[in-house]
């Protein structure tokens, strides 16, 4: 690990690339997803549809876009419209297969927080942009992958603020709120992936990075990890971080 | 000036202190920034802003003072900074009130006050903090028409009581003002690329402003009339008003200015050097003409241009 050939966000991005299957729908957030995404679809998901909610479907990305209504997800997409068109059509209608999203707290459950920092929503110590579609696409899309850098400040047991609900309090407890579908299937951070039990929708460790111990990441992470079936994540190959590199984001925006 | 055609400042001025209204755009991209300038410096207070999400737009205007309540799904500049400044700090600071939805519902929200209807349903935000959390009391809800009487309401169909929706409020605001690529005398409004939630935001609001980058003859969009989203006689007023989005790109006409944004956000990180920023940039200069000579010029433009076979600046660098 010492002297690896890949920075852990590189790692990050190849993994939760991986998480996408070729001819999916994919509905993607702000951030890290959109580096995932464009990995995915220039190396082994050529055919996956790209959905941004600022109104586009089916970009053919030739430059990473800084944000969700970028003019660059303009590039060879097949329509262009407005937020209410991708919102209710396609997400709503239950037409996305994955929501790829990233937040600033991840909790036990998978529920994502970008809102705030505080125990008084209304008197935050911090506070951050706010869900944009984050909620939107957490409670619509069939499945949902999260990426987030790995610290125990950010995996707290549970999140500040519910911006964007993952299993909520586990069990049941996601589709007896109402939502008709989704749920998160895993969280890829710079450490491990996570993923959740059919049933109790508790966490546990699927794969941890080359280089780390599962007892490592347990102690980075701020709620109770089951890491006794954990396996090693496969490295990036070459390939994948050279198209990571060269062509997905060049300019180094995410991958800083 | 003839038909919708009206001068930018006189347009601006039809906006009084307290107004309740939507700017088109998002995050970065076709945000009315010479109009919001302009308002700044008529030096408008207590406005009321509705959007899903906004980026410096919003973070201009909050930052300047002319704000005093939002209600919105986001506000950043994305990954120029993954939170707008001055949002942040008038939230943490307690200078703002403010309530939080999420893009579909804000949007949602826009569409049923264009429709002309109360509310509308949606099957999002079920189990999420934005369905329990209010970051305005009832109190002040109830005392200020300008605010829906209720944030959110749970409905199980009367079809399928299983089936459980939320209900959003309709918007209906005084203004809104959007930046499109091109317009006519007659109110035609051509949007090139992402539409956002403008139509919907224009459709619901009493008086629509649009600032345009170029200003054509009537013919010409109505020889593509599936093109031009917005009826023309929802639109009231048209200005011309070139690089009217500056720092945030237009499609097929202009990038964003990653040196601009930098400049922003670094200004905006204390107080001190946010006042000079608004001095350099919104008060120090009389127009949107002397805006444009502020941030470089001609050769500023020209460096930011679009490649037409991509409508946008592939070379950009956009780390700087």
């Amino acid at each position: 690990m010492a002297t690896s050939r890949y920075t852990l966000t590189e790692l990050m991005a190849v993994v939760a690339a991986r998480e996408i299957i070729d001819g999916e729908v994919v509905f993607a957030g702000t951030g890290l997803p959109m580096l995932g995404v464009m990995l995915a679809q220039r190396t082994h998901a050529p055919r996956c549809t790209i959905i941004f909610e600022a109104g586009t479907v089916a970009s053919r990305l030739a430059h990473l876009p800084m944000s969700v209504g970028d003019v660059r997800v303009m590039r060879g997409a097949a329509t262009a419209a407005g937020l209410m068109e991708v919102f209710s059509y396609v997400l709503q209608a239950g037409r996305v297969d994955v929501g790829f999203l990233s937040g600033a707290q991840v909790d036990r459950f998978g529920n994502i927080n970008s809102t705030s920092i505080g125990a008084d929503p209304r008197r935050p110590s911090v506070r951050f942009s706010g869900s944009g579609g984050a909620c939107d696409i957490a409670c619509l899309a069939r499945r949902t992958i999260i990426i987030a850098k790995h610290e125990k400040r950010r995996f707290p047991d549970k999140v500040d603020y519910v911006t964007s609900p993952g299993w909520l309090s586990g069990g049941t407890s996601r589709s007896a709120s109402g939502l008709v579908r989704g749920g998160p299937s895993s969280v890829v951070t710079t450490m491990g992936v996570i993923r959740f039990r059919p049933e109790t929708k508790e966490p546990y460790l699927a794969g941890y990075h080359p280089g780390l111990t599962p007892q490592a990441i347990a102690e980075a992470t701020g709620f109770p990890l089951d890491v006794a079936g954990a396996a090693e994540t496969p490295a990036p190959s070459d390939e994948e971080l050279r198209i990571l590199r060269e062509d997905v984001d060049p300019e180094k925006i995410f991958l800083r | 000036m003839t038909g919708k055609l009206m001068d930018l400042k006189a347009a601006a001025a039809l906006v009084p202190s307290g107004a309740t209204i939507s700017f088109g755009g998002f995050t970065t991209q076709r945000h009315p920034m010479a109009f919001l300038r302009e308002l700044i410096r008529l030096g408008r207070r207590d406005l009321y802003l509705f959007g899903h999400s906004p980026g410096g737009d919003w973070d201009l205007l909050i930052g300047a003072g002319c704000v005093k309540r939002v209600e919105l799904a986001y506000e950043a500049d994305e990954a120029f900074n993954t939170v707008g400044p001055r949002w942040r700090k008038a939230v943490e600071r307690g200078e703002i009130e403010w309530e939080d939805y999420s893009n579909f519902s804000m949007v949602a929200r826009f569409t049923a006050g264009a429709m002309g209807i109360p509310f509308m349903p949606i099957r999002s935000l079920l189990g999420s903090d934005l369905i329990r959390q209010e970051a305005l009391s009832s109190e002040q809800r109830a005392a200020d028409p300008r605010t829906s009487p209720k944030k959110i309401h749970l409905m199980d169909s009367p079809f399928n009581p299983k089936d459980r929706v939320v209900l959003v409020p309709a918007i209906h605001t005084e203004f809104a003002v959007l930046h499109v690529q091109k317009a006519t005398d007659q109110g035609t409004v051509r949007i090139e690329g992402q539409t956002f939630a403008d139509v919907q935001q224009a459709l619901c609001a009493d008086v629509v402003i649009v600032t345009a980058e170029e200003i054509v003859a009537d013919d010409v969009l109505r020889r593509e009339p599936e093109r031009n989203p917005i009826p023309p006689l929802a639109i009231h007023h048209v200005c011309h008003v070139p690089y009217g989005a500056h720092p945030y790109a237009v499609f097929n006409y202009y990038d964003y200015d990653p040196l601009h944004l930098k400049t922003y956000h670094e200004s905006a990180k204390d107080d001190a050097s946010y006042r000079r920023y608004l001095d350099t940039y919104v008060y120090g200069v009389k127009d949107q003409a002397g805006y444009l000579e502020a941030i470089g010029g001609p050769a500023r433009f020209e460096s930011l241009k679009a490649n037409p076979d991509f409508g946008y600046r592939p070379d950009l660098k956009r780390r700087v």
